[in-house]
């Protein structure tokens, strides 16, 4: 729904599922479909560990929540080996901390389990191409962990504009989002291209990995990330 | 702007349309010419070419009447001229230039309101002429913007200062001297009420039973004037002049002033003579308050006039006591009559919105779930178990002063409203409803209200669009408070919705406004729906 036509040209995205839910990971694949390749899928950390560096897939779909650890902890253990492999979160979990620390911990995008079928088909390819997916809810969350900072004089001292303070523009894309607009339907509302949308939501992205803000650190710190 | 119409009048004196008759009845449309005199704007202007008032101004092909000067020719034109650029809407209400002199400019005819008080003032017209230059209006008096005869508003519709200015000169050169007294019961007799038919003082001089009970005055005048000379009290000679010119003009226009125009004084006067709505008093209670009053009056004005010339001191403190004191009795019932009238008013508009607010409850919860169940007539389960709860609602309503559709009898903070609304509407009508949320804040009053129209927008989307999703955003940002409701459905068409489907109007719109919110509705048919609403923070919700 957000781009390129699900059976769209390029070769077909190799996913790895994991989730602790086998009812859940049969209704992925049957929705995922024909569009992607699923290369296998994992219902704890450390299984999942193992078989995603044999595999080697582009995308990982992880569930946010799983015993021993969660999705951080496969993060953790998988991308300082095989950074290539991509990671987009999926959860029905309502806590900003966690959404946050998934991202933080290096995931692509975030999107909650009641997205249709197309539409997590669309999210997948465009994590596997490199770019950000950012579902209303995470868009939310960002803007609520960036908002105005009552106390930007007692953060002077790490404090990088570059980092810590989205711009008008941004905002601007996040809160569209946050509204239930699509990429395009962005790009549409703010006469601007569709690239152009997703080079904002990516570089938010990069802040949101990179800010040492303290409403980001202290949820990170909080699930003993950092 | 009276330049402007003088020049563009010159160039289109030719173009006056219709000739009109040089004498005679006003026409009909008059009373909207005239009355269209605050405030110029293009739609009165037509107004006014469709029916130009009548007079030798309006001689066909501009033939200035014995008119010195443009004044004539300026007005038959200026009433073509009128769409020039320059005669800005909402300019100057009746700046110079629409005055009685620039078209009645010559010793012609001067219309049916000519009467024998109005040819007095020819002195002061022709006075004006060189420096107005173009008049096109009599100068009458108001029937829009009055208080008892409309003589300040027809000044300041004239004049172009604002009427209040205008009455309070009256008000004081009545205090200094009793002139503005006369003055303008004078003007009230000679000028005629725009609409009016004429002058009153034209049907006065032929009421001989108003004029012998005017000069019925005579005595009372005489005796002050005995009374001044006696006491060596100067002041009392004007001041029995101008209460006799008064009292007599007074008398005149009560006797011949029009239905229409009596009409209004009695709505006027009604209060200080009548108190409260039930039958009026006793005429002799009425006299009898007037008769304290003046006396009290006369009382405090001697005190004050002759305190000084005695060493005490108080007596010129005891005179304004009592004239206070006259006051009181005279007004006192009217100001409580009106003191009455505002409360009277404030208590029906809290009515109005109480129904409202009532309207857009019942809305909310009996009408939709009655449009719920007639959506659900083949899942008589369904329709049952819709019935039980809304049966039960309405019974909470009734009799145990719960209101239905309140939200958050749990929730005490916006996010926790929101998905309060998101459960119970995922639940009524089986969409998914994804809530997004930045920052939050306590509830109050307005953003309940605000929810209770965030629901109302998302029940419409849930029932209406044929989306599956419906996206609920909500932000508090330091300066207010905005919600989004968004559907990815049918759309439709907001000029087509019909009037009686209360839902946008009524239950969205109008009750953000009564918060002082607003409402945005954003849609077209295949597009889908976003419904905005915003409402500004009030500081202590900070």
């Amino acid at each position: 729904m957000n781009g390129a036509p699900p059976s769209g040209d390029g070769p077909r995205p190799r996913v790895f599922l994991v989730d602790d839910h086998h009812l859940f990971r049969v209704g992925v694949r049957a929705e995922l479909g024909d569009s992607v390749e699923v290369v296998g899928e994992a219902d704890e950390v450390a299984a999942a560990i193992e078989l995603i560096g044999e595999r080697r897939p582009d995308v990982v779909l992880l569930d946010v929540h799983l015993p021993d650890g969660g999705g951080q902890a496969i993060l953790q253990a998988v991308r300082p080996v095989h950074p290539e492999v991509r990671f987009l979160a999926l959860s029905v979990s309502d806590a900003p901390e966690d959404v946050i620390a998934v991202i933080r911990a290096g995931a692509r995008g975030y999107v909650t389990k009641t997205i249709s079928g197309t539409e997590l088909v669309d999210a997948v390819r465009r994590v596997s191409e490199g770019d950000a997916v950012f579902s209303p809810r995470l868009a939310g969350f960002v803007l609520d962990a960036f908002a105005d900072m009552p106390d930007q004089a007692q953060l002077a001292a790490s404090f990088d504009p570059e980092l810590d303070l989205l711009s008008p523009r941004e905002r601007q894309v996040l809160r569209l989002i946050a509204r239930g607009y699509t990429y395009k339907e962005v790009a549409r509302e703010l006469s601007i291209s569709a690239k152009t949308v997703e080079s904002h939501v990516s570089a938010v992205l990069r802040k949101l990995q990179l800010s040492t803000r303290h409403q980001l650190t202290r949820w990170a710190a909080e699930r003993r990330l950092v | 702007m009276s330049r402007a119409c003088a020049s563009a009048a010159a160039g289109t004196i030719g173009d006056n349309p219709e000739p009109t008759p040089l004498a005679g009845p006003p026409p009909q449309g008059w009373s909207r010419w005239s009355g269209c005199s605050r405030g110029w704007d293009h739609r009165g202007i037509t107004d006014r070419h469709d029916t130009p008032p009548p007079g030798p101004g309006a001689l066909p092909s501009g033939a200035a009447p014995a008119a010195p000067g443009p004044a004539g020719a300026a007005r038959s034109g200026g009433v073509a001229a009128r769409p020039d650029p320059e005669a800005t809407p909402g300019g100057a209400p009746g700046s110079a230039g629409d005055g009685p002199w620039g078209w009645a400019g010559g010793p012609g005819p001067f219309g049916p309101w000519t009467g024998p008080g109005w040819r007095g003032r020819h002195h002061w017209r022709s006075g004006h002429h060189h420096s107005a230059g173009a008049g096109h209006r009599p100068l009458q008096r108001s029937s829009q913007d009055r208080f008892l005869g409309g003589v300040a508003g027809g000044l300041s519709e004239r004049l172009g200062i604002d009427a209040t200015v205008i009455r309070i000169g009256l008000v004081l050169l009545a205090l200094v001297s009793g002139v503005g007294v006369v003055a303008y019961v004078v003007a009230w007799l000679v000028l005629p009420l725009a609409g009016g038919n004429g002058a009153i003082a034209l049907r006065a001089v032929a009421d001989r039973r108003g004029l012998v009970l005017a000069l019925a005055f005579v005595p009372a005048l005489a005796a002050t004037l005995v009374i001044g000379a006696d006491l060596d009290a100067g002041f009392l000679a004007p001041l029995g002049w101008a209460s006799f010119v008064s009292a007599a003009g007074l008398v005149l226009v009560w006797r011949n002033a029009e239905p229409d125009e009596l009409a209004w004084l009695h709505q006027v006067l009604d209060p200080v003579v009548h108190l409260g709505s039930g039958p009026p008093p006793a005429l002799r209670a009425l006299a009898v308050r007037i008769a304290i009053g003046l006396v009290l009056l006369v009382g405090g004005l001697a005190l004050v006039a002759f305190g000084h010339t005695t060493t005490a001191v108080l007596r010129p403190v005891g005179g304004a006591l009592l004239i206070l004191a006259a006051v009181v009795v005279l007004f006192g019932p009217w100001w409580l009559r009106l003191g009455r009238n505002l409360i009277d008013e404030r208590q029906a508009r809290l009515r109005a919105e109480d129904r409202a607010d009532m309207a857009s409850r019942v809305h909310d919860s009996v009408l939709q779930t009655l449009a719920l169940i007639q959506r659900s007539a083949d899942n008589p389960q369904r329709v049952v178990q819709l019935a039980r709860a809304q049966e039960r609602e309405l019974r909470a309503w009734l009799f145990e002063g719960q209101v239905p559709g309140a939200i958050g009898q749990g929730a005490t903070t916006l996010v926790a409203g929101m998905q309060v609304i998101a459960g119970e509407v995922e639940a009524a009508h089986r969409v998914t409803v994804e809530v997004v949320t930045v920052g939050d804040c306590p509830l109050d009053d307005d953003l309940r209200a605000l929810l209770e129209a965030a629901r109302e927008a998302t029940v419409n989307a849930a029932k209406w669009s044929g989306a599956p999703v419906v996206s609920l955003f909500s932000e508090v940002e330091p300066g207010r408070v905005s919600v989004f409701v968004r559907d990815r459905g049918t759309g439709f068409d907001p000029v087509a919705v019909a009037d009686d489907r209360r839902g946008v109007a009524e239950s969205i719109r109008a009750r953000m406004q009564r918060h002082g919110g607003r409402a945005t509705l954003r849609t077209a048919p295949g597009e889908g729906t976003e419904v905005e609403l915003t409402l500004a923070r009030r500081e202590e919700r900070a």
